[in-house]
């Protein structure tokens, strides 16, 4: 494969955010639009040509003998810092980076669309679509990376268009400071990522993917016998790079910035906060798979993670009011899954089991088919909001009459997320559990519970919204369907959830790329789908028609409702730790010493300068006889001493 | 009697000591420039008698005398433009008065 294409890819978002960056505010709203969109579309066409050929075209640098190959389509050398601390910029294709250039390049494009219905009217237009180019050009440069040091450099950059995203109402001061939440929590996660790369870069002596997963065990062997408080130097490397990936992906404990990043505009939080940068960290994981293997205690550190992520948001999305919170807390739980899906997988042979790469498999299908169930719900969502003009349920119920094809599209996204059969989310989610299941009873049984939660507090989302009761309201406004623009974007996601799972995702993305067929499991699949099933009758029962039966729900235990929906006081626990403790004691007493002991000896010498100054400053009268006269006796007194000295 | 240099320094130097006096202890501005040509001038007398008694052969001493009285000659207009500025703004020729850059 040539480069042009590949560059293309990348260059063509980064041109339309200068283009529209700088050329936007000279361009009408319409042409501003059609731009974008035209740019995204281009792009995504490019990148279906780059994953078919990657996929389909048999060339032997990309399969060889069934198995598919990682292929570096360019790698230049950018920064040549010393002999070893060379930094590259390259493209790399391989089964993840080609699924990931698809999944991206057709959110982008769907919001894109979608915005120009959605943010119409807004001002700010422009810089809006320019805003989306450039998150699509760091998302891509991130997938593509050759090395680790890319990645992170792309990282960097798509936290700050999530930045710009999030607080793109900047006018409101909740949306300032949601946007402040999420670029210092992830800023702080990603110093866990740099010291991560630079232990691990240390040891290795190269940034570069292909070679480090190429051959984990010498990576092993490369850190071995090197410790730090008890544990290998490699372990620490890998789990403080994981702390990155904790970061964007909003695992516990720092995924308190994610529900708050619902401020930005609902086609941001469609792309950013459930399709895409999220599963940045799940990318990263995947990335770094066969290195991940070798280090047991990190592949555990995010299985755990994962697990109780995924358990506290599910139970937190069963308690909150506003729609997109409810979905920001169905990402963090799905993203968990993803994560505990790739922490039981293994590159190696476990007796017994018939597929231990299955998990990474899987993993990567959930990302897939889950960016475009959560882009529906999330642009489902939005269609919502325009027509009602509120994020609460409370201001809905009874909409399906009014907006039937949200209604379907929505009704499509919950079944998908829910694991229904033939929907996407039922072949992904299966997949997740026998991986579990496969590797140890108590991860299959504990997450079997999480997805039929996942059921459950959807389908109370659905239920709430277009069953119910009807809002009085809708006498003074009655709500309708979205414009068109809207409606495409809603019609085709539904129907890739509808198909997706019927991609022999086996065949295409594995751990070490040779193909595997899907087997449905029976025991799990019965076992998932009763679950959900059951699930969603509950949440029927509860929430179809209005009845008290909720209330009675809430009032059985008050104080575990109240907490749930405080989401726990995570947020309190932090505003805690940083005000009291970090602010309040720490900074307290290094201002003190920094006002007292090192601003004190800077004055003590401007005192010093200043006194001093003051008592010659009477020589410096503006009296230009004296200043001669002075002068006259001090050419007088050099001439005398120097005299003297001749003498 | 042959005339040696001291007579040709000593009027240059109470030129000079007279110039410095005056340039010193005088308010009106036009006395300081007068005092200010008086220490001009002993110098350039100097050059003129350097000249004659340590170099007879050469000129370049007279030569850069004459470069120094023209030049004196457009110092002291310019010396003169300022006084006169000074005069039309505070309407005075004292220097004790004009101790200020600011007004």
């Amino acid at each position: 494969m040539g480069v042009t294409l590949p560059i293309l890819i990348l260059c063509l978002p980064l041109f339309m955010f200068l283009l529209l960056g700088i050329g936007g505010v000279k361009m009408t709203k319409k042409t501003a639009g059609v731009l974008g969109i035209l740019g995204m579309g281009t792009c995504m066409t490019l990148s279906y040509i780059v994953a078919f050929t990657y996929f389909f075209s048999g060339d032997a640098a990309f399969i060889v003998d069934g198995v598919r190959q990682q292929f570096q389509v360019f790698d230049v050398t950018w920064l040549a810092f010393t002999q070893k601390l060379v930094v590259n910029l390259g493209f790399l294709l391989d089964p993840i980076s080609a699924m990931m250039l698809v999944v991206i390049t057709t959110i982008s494009f769907m919001v894109h669309l979608y915005s120009w219905g959605y943010m119409e009217g807004e001002s700010g237009f422009q810089r809006y679509y320019a805003f989306l180019s450039l998150f699509s050009f760091s998302m891509l440069g991130l997938v593509v990376a050759t090395n680790i040091f890319q990645m992170y450099i792309f990282w960097e950059l798509v936290g700050v268009s999530s930045y710009l995203l999030i607080g793109f109402f900047y006018k409101l001061p909740s949306a300032v400071s949601a946007s402040k939440k999420a670029f210092i929590v992830t800023r702080f996660a990603d110093l866990g990522f740099l010291i991560g790369i630079l232990i691990l870069s240390y040891y290795t002596n190269t940034f570069n993917f292909v070679e480090m997963t190429g051959n984990p065990f010498q990576v092993l062997a490369q850190t071995h016998g090197a410790t730090f408080m008890g544990a290998s130097v490699l372990t620490w490397a890998m789990v403080l790079i994981f702390t990155g990936g904790m970061g964007k992906s909003a695992m516990m404990p720092l995924h308190i910035w994610l529900p708050d990043a619902m401020e930005g505009p609902t086609p941001v939080s469609a792309l950013i906060h459930a399709a895409t940068m999220v599963v940045a960290g799940v990318y990263l994981v995947a990335r770094m798979f066969p290195v991940y293997c070798v280090v047991e205690t990190a592949m555990t550190f995010i299985s755990v993670v994962g697990a109780i992520t995924a358990f506290y948001a599910a139970v937190v999305a069963c308690t909150q009011v506003d729609i997109k919170r409810v979905l920001a807390f169905s990402t963090i739980s799905q993203i968990a899954f993803m994560m505990v899906s790739l922490g039981v997988a293994r590159d190696y042979n476990i007796p017994g089991v018939h597929y231990s790469g299955l998990g990474y498999m899987a993993g990567m299908f959930h990302l897939f088919t889950h960016a475009m169930f959560k882009a529906l719900l999330f642009l489902g969502a939005g269609a919502l909001i325009h027509a009602v003009h509120s994020n609460d349920y409370t201001k809905m119920g009874g909409l399906r009459k009014y907006m039937p094809v949200t209604h379907w599209t929505f009704l499509i996204g919950c079944l998908a997320i829910a694991g229904i059969f033939p929907f996407s989310g039922f072949f992904s989610k299966d997949e997740m559990l026998a991986a579990m299941f496969s590797s140890h009873w108590f991860w299959g049984a504990w997450m079997t519970m999480v997805a039929g939660l996942t059921a459950f507090y959807m389908f109370r989302l659905y239920f709430l919204i277009f069953w119910w009761e009807e809002n009085p309201d809708y006498a003074h406004h009655k709500p309708h369907d979205a414009p068109w623009q809207m409606s495409i974007p809603l019609i085709f996601l539904a129907a890739v959830s509808c198909v997706a799972g019927f991609i022999p995702f086996g065949k295409l993305v594995t751990w070490n790329g040779a193909p595997y067929t899907i087997h449905i499991e029976p025991a799990v699949a019965a076992t998932s789908l009763t679950v959900a099933v059951v699930a969603i009758l509950l949440a029927a029962k509860m929430y179809m028609k209005k009845n008290d039966i909720p209330t009675k729900v809430k009032n059985l235990c008050p104080g575990l409702w109240t907490a749930a929906y405080h989401r726990f006081y995570w947020d309190e626990i932090y505003q805690f730790v940083t005000h009291k403790i970090i602010f309040g004691i720490i900074c307290r007493s290094i201002a003190w010493f920094d006002r007292h002991v090192i601003d004190a000896t800077m004055d003590g010498f401007a005192w010093l300068a200043n006194k001093a100054s003051w008592s010659i400053r009477g020589m410096q009268s503006g009296n230009v006889q004296a200043y001669v006269l002075w002068y006259f006796l001090g050419a007088l007194a050099i001439i005398c001493v120097t005299w003297l000295c001749l003498i | 009697m042959d005339l040696s240099i001291l007579w040709y320094l000593i009027p240059s130097v109470i030129m000079f000591a007279c110039g410095v006096y005056g340039f010193v202890t005088r308010k009106n501005m036009i006395a300081i420039l007068i005092s200010l040509e008086l220490i001009l001038n002993s110098a350039d007398l100097n050059f003129v008698i350097f000249n004659r008694f340590l170099f007879p052969g050469s000129m370049e001493g007279m030569v850069f005398t004459l470069f120094a009285i023209a030049i004196a000659a457009a110092e002291t207009a310019i010396a003169i433009a300022i006084i006169i500025n000074i005069y039309r703004s505070i309407g005075e020729m004292n220097i004790r008065l004009t101790n200020k850059m600011k007004n």
